[in-house]
């Protein structure tokens, strides 16, 4: 097997043996961007004498026996909505086009200090605002699955890259199910830690209560080393938890023999839910019982007002966070503005595309006086409502699981007309953002097409090492570890 | 008929911080442009607030020496709208629930004379809530610049009740408010620098009446003489237009300094949405009692207690205790020196008049904190005219030496012998001479012209040159005419 194929997990055996270097497997990675991504685009920009000068530079620290750890040496992608200093940061919007940042993220200053090689700017769609990365300003990303269908979104290019096996590991970020959506779509493991877990600190902001960095993996190991490098307090983040405890590695470690106590949402088995997709998570959950974990059926009765309170306060949130976004001090600034207010129209209306303005649009019309109890204050009682059936569920149950889509990624432009059956791709992974609970997704099956399924476990808050135990065991005992995407792209156009 | 003023006050007061309300630069008047700035303060993607526990702090203690009531958690609100000064295009403020609720100001009338205390009594406050400043818009004729040094700059704004009647009731608030504020070490409210805003919302009604008149915003007052010409202008103006059977209209108006009149800004409000709502990417914080007590206990007494009890305690008159209390740094001076030892009215005595008046003629921004006489100092000075070492003269003479030089009082009068002299028998010589050389004024005296003795006085301290003990030869001369 190629190195870029490999995971963390293995890579850090092989460079500890010294039987291979950072720099082969950065160089690997990046051949094989070079190779596959024309077909792929799962990259908007690539600096790859960076990511080697990185790459050498970890070698060096290895051979000085100066290792910072498990992720020492292995390439990691970004997605374009983590500010790294001197990198560029267009979170796929000709808003941002041509903006660099001065600054690292949080999480990417711990990830360079665990010695990842943080290279690439991975496409999304525009300010992390869709579900197949159709939006994005610049690409369309293609499903390494099957080139005409979407990687899922937001963060589409994140999860393309590693199924696609261009980099061992990448960051994404997940505000309403950016991140497990598309690892479902891409046959990868995608997690959402808990809210506050990871630093928000250079993070560009959709929805500020509900944003959360995440890693996309090709086992759920490697998921555990992610959160290790970067879960921590961050007193740039208000909103980042105090006193943490980590070390997930080795607590998944601890739980591996447990016979949990699973529960299985009723609401996210009900209509509309793909056949197929059904049939591989009930078979999957059988396999939990088989192994003499408990499962029972549990309800989350508010869970269908999920999505409607979602897009009320996803959207409020976001119409306030992009009003920075002017034209004024950084990024598009319209050339013919007459005035002041025309700079703003002009600029605000050339920089962003269409979903981004109908969000800021919804947005500004929630918070707008005599709507703002209406729809609002409103939607915050429903999500307290909604947490509270998860406190209820997890009084009874260790994790729940369920789907992570009610289906298989969908093809290229079926949906882009019609925003609201885009939204309800994001059904099942909404309401863990809503309450603030971890939620993974990891590979459970493919389907008759050739296409990944994936199955969500949601655990409890601060929760995340029971949640990878649960999810090793099913791993454990199935073919998915490492999977990737079918190499029917072994580049030279040959699809 | 006639019109009673009725007028409330937006004060908006830069707080005196180690650094801005969300980030760790600082905050300081006077910088190159955009020098003071950060990826929080221009609002860069991924940039966030974090808040300053310092400015909690000190807008708590702004509650407690006005005597609000303190909320137990301090929340936080996003103002929405577009403005270049503004680099998130939101403020973050405090919407519906204000650090402090209530609360009062004491003012000061002025008395008849310098002398007179006016009356006393206390303006009601609304609320106090805390925010961030904005940045600075420059505008020329193709072009407007924005500097962002002042932007994020902790800011808290104190609205109050409409409790106040007169253009000299508007001046007195802001001048007590002030006080406290400075004394308080909450801000140095410096008007030129912006460190104090201050806008007014003035109507006015038939005398008797209960209801508000038609409301006038008043703004661009630029500094305390400002806010009481400009609100004396538009009462004047209002009241002008009325009695000529004109209307007022609800407005926002301009103070012009210059031509000494305000000028309509726009008329009608503009139907601003400002959509507030929580700001997701901050905490609220809680402000335990602990905290509270903490933060009070490090709070001074407040000038117009200390102002009443100069007076009571200390036996001041009005005119020093007043003086003393104009100045925190003047008062702890004084309060020290006391302690020291020496009389109260001696030491303010020469506190409120020599020292001012010698610190006024020296170095521009040389204050009593850098003085070279220390309050230690003085109460020796004060101690050699309590012990008739010498006179309350030599003693002016004295002090000039000691600000000049920096030498001890005592080292000074021996030095240069100024010791008073309290010899009688050569006192009783130079007094004989005296009256001898002032007959005319002699018998004035005896005719019942007491003032007529002063010549007499005068010529026995011109030839001691002052070094006389006053005291002695006023019971010699006394003595003498009345042989």
């Amino acid at each position: 097997m190629e190195l870029n194929s490999k995971t963390a997990v293995e890579l850090a055996k092989l460079l500890d043996s010294g039987k291979v270097s950072s720099e082969d497997i950065t160089r690997a990675c990046l051949d094989r961007v070079e190779s596959v991504d024309p077909q792929v685009h799962a990259f908007l920009s690539v600096d790859r004498e960076d990511a080697l000068s990185q790459a050498r530079a970890s070698d060096a620290r290895r051979t000085e026996g100066k290792s910072r750890g498990p992720l020492e040496g292995i390439p990691l992608a970004l997605k374009d909505i983590v500010a790294v200093q001197g990198q560029p940061l267009t979170c796929a919007s000709r808003m941002l086009e041509n903006f660099v940042s001065p600054y690292d993220a949080t999480a990417v200053e711990r990830l360079k200090n665990a010695g990842a090689i943080l290279f690439g700017r991975l496409n999304m769609d525009e300010f992390a605002m869709g579900s197949s990365t159709e939006n994005s300003a610049f690409n369309r990303t293609s499903n390494p699955w099957d080139l005409d269908r979407v990687p899922g979104g937001s963060s589409g290019g994140s999860a393309a890259a590693v199924a696609a096996s261009e980099t061992i590991l990448s960051l994404g970020s997940d505000t309403g199910g950016s991140i497990r959506q598309p690892a479902a779509f891409c046959g990868t493991v995608g997690l959402k830690p808990t809210y506050g877990r990871i630093s928000r600190y250079g993070l560009v902001a959709f929805a500020s209560s509900l944003d959360q960095i995440g890693p996309f993996t090709r086992c759920v190991e490697d998921a555990a080393l992610f959160l290790d490098a970067t879960c921590a307090h961050d007193e740039k983040d208000s909103t980042s938890l105090p006193d943490q405890e980590t070390d997930f590695l080795k607590k998944m470690g601890e739980h591996a023999d447990r016979k949990w106590k699973i529960g299985v949402p009723k609401e996210f088995f009900a209509e509309g839910i793909d056949p197929e997709v059904r049939s591989s998570v009930e078979s999957a959950i059988r396999y939990y019982e088989e192994q003499g974990c408990t499962v029972e059926e549990v309800s989350l009765p508010h869970s269908s007002y999920a999505v409607p309170v979602y897009y009320i306060l996803a959207t409020a949130e976001a119409s306030s966070n992009l009003a920075r976004y002017d034209g004024i001090r950084y990024g598009h600034r319209a050339e013919s503005a007459d005035n002041g207010i025309d700079l703003y129209y002009q600029s605000r209306g050339e920089g962003f595309g269409e979903e981004v303005k109908r969000r800021i649009m919804l947005g500004t019309y929630v918070l707008s006086s005599g709507y703002y109890d209406a729809y609002y204050l409103r939607a915050q009682k429903v999500r307290t409502l909604i947490r509270s059936d998860f406190d209820e569920a997890f009084a009874k149950v260790d994790c729940l699981i369920g789907p992570a889509t009610p289906t298989v990624a969908f093809r290229a432009g079926e949906k882009t007309d019609d925003p609201l059956s885009m939204y309800l791709s994001d059904v099942y992974t909404i309401s863990a953002n809503l309450a603030g609970l971890p939620a993974m997704s990891i590979p459970c099956g493919i389907s008759s097409e050739g296409c990944p399924i994936g199955m969500q476990i949601i655990s409890p808050v601060l929760k995340e090492a029971e949640m990878l135990a649960v999810a090793k065991q099913f791993e454990d005992g199935h073919d998915f570890k490492g999977l990737t995407a079918p190499d029917r792209l072994q580049g030279e156009g040959a699809v | 008929m006639n019109y009673e003023a009725v007028i409330g006050l937006e004060v908006h007061v830069q707080l005196k911080t180690a650094s801005k309300m969300f980030t760790g630069i600082p905050h300081r008047f006077g910088e190159e442009p955009n020098r003071l700035i950060d990826p929080v303060v221009m609002a860069l993607p991924g940039s966030l607030p974090v808040i300053n526990r310092e400015a909690v702090a000190k807008s708590i203690q702004v509650g407690l020496l006005l005597g609000c009531e303190i909320a137990k958690t301090c929340k936080w609100d996003r103002k929405n709208y577009f403005y270049p000064d503004s680099p998130k295009n939101y403020q973050i403020t405090q919407y519906d629930r204000p650090l402090c609720l209530g609360g009062s100001v004491e003012i000061e009338m002025m008395g008849a004379s310098r002398s007179e205390e006016g009356s006393h009594r206390e303006v009601a406050l609304t609320r106090i809530h805390l925010e961030e400043d904005v940045g600075k818009l420059t505008h020329f004729d193709e072009d407007s610049l924005v500097d962002y040094n002042r932007a994020g700059t902790p800011l808290i704004e104190i609205v109050t009740e409409p409790d106040m009647y007169s253009a000299d009731e508007a001046f007195a608030f802001l001048t007590a408010l002030r006080r406290i504020l400075v004394y308080g070490g909450i801000s140095d409210c410096d008007m030129e620098k912006g460190q104090l805003r201050c806008d007014a919302n003035i109507s006015i009604r038939p005398e008797g009446s209960k209801k508000l008149g038609t409301k006038v915003e008043l703004k661009n007052l630029n500094s305390i003489s400002g806010v009481r010409n400009g609100v004396a202008y538009e009462i004047a103006r209002q009241k002008k237009e009325l009695s000529e059977g004109g209307t007022l209209v609800q407005e926002t108006r301009r103070w012009d300094a210059d031509r000494g009149m305000t000028t309509a800004m726009r008329t009608k409000e503009e139907a601003h949405d400002y959509r507030y709502f929580p700001d997701p990417d901050l905490m609220p914080v809680s402000v335990s009692e602990d905290w509270k007590a903490e933060l009070a206990a490090v709070l001074p007494e407040v000038p117009f207690d200390r102002q009443r009890r100069y007076q009571s305690e200390l036996g001041l008159p009005y005119s020093s205790a007043s003086v003393l209390i104009s100045d925190r740094l003047l008062a702890d001076y004084f309060e020290q020196a006391v302690k020291t030892g020496g009389s109260p009215a001696l030491l303010a005595n020469f506190i409120a008049n020599d020292l001012l008046r010698e610190l006024g003629e020296g170095e521009e921004g040389v204050d009593i904190s850098s003085c070279r006489v220390q309050p230690e100092g003085l109460s020796a000075l004060v101690k050699l005219v309590e012990d008739s070492v010498i006179s309350n003269q030599i003693a002016r003479e004295v002090l000039a030496e000691m600000l000049a030089s920096g030498a001890k009082p005592g080292d000074i009068v021996k030095e240069k012998g100024l010791e008073q002299s309290s010899d009688e028998g050569e006192l009783e010589a130079i007094c004989r001479e005296a009256i001898a050389a002032n007959e005319k004024a002699v018998s004035q005296y005896r005719d019942g012209n007491p003032k007529a003795i002063n010549a007499v006085k005068g010529f026995v301290m011109k030839a001691t040159k002052g070094k006389a003990n006053p005291k002695i030869v006023n019971e010699i001369i006394e003595r003498l005419v009345s042989e």
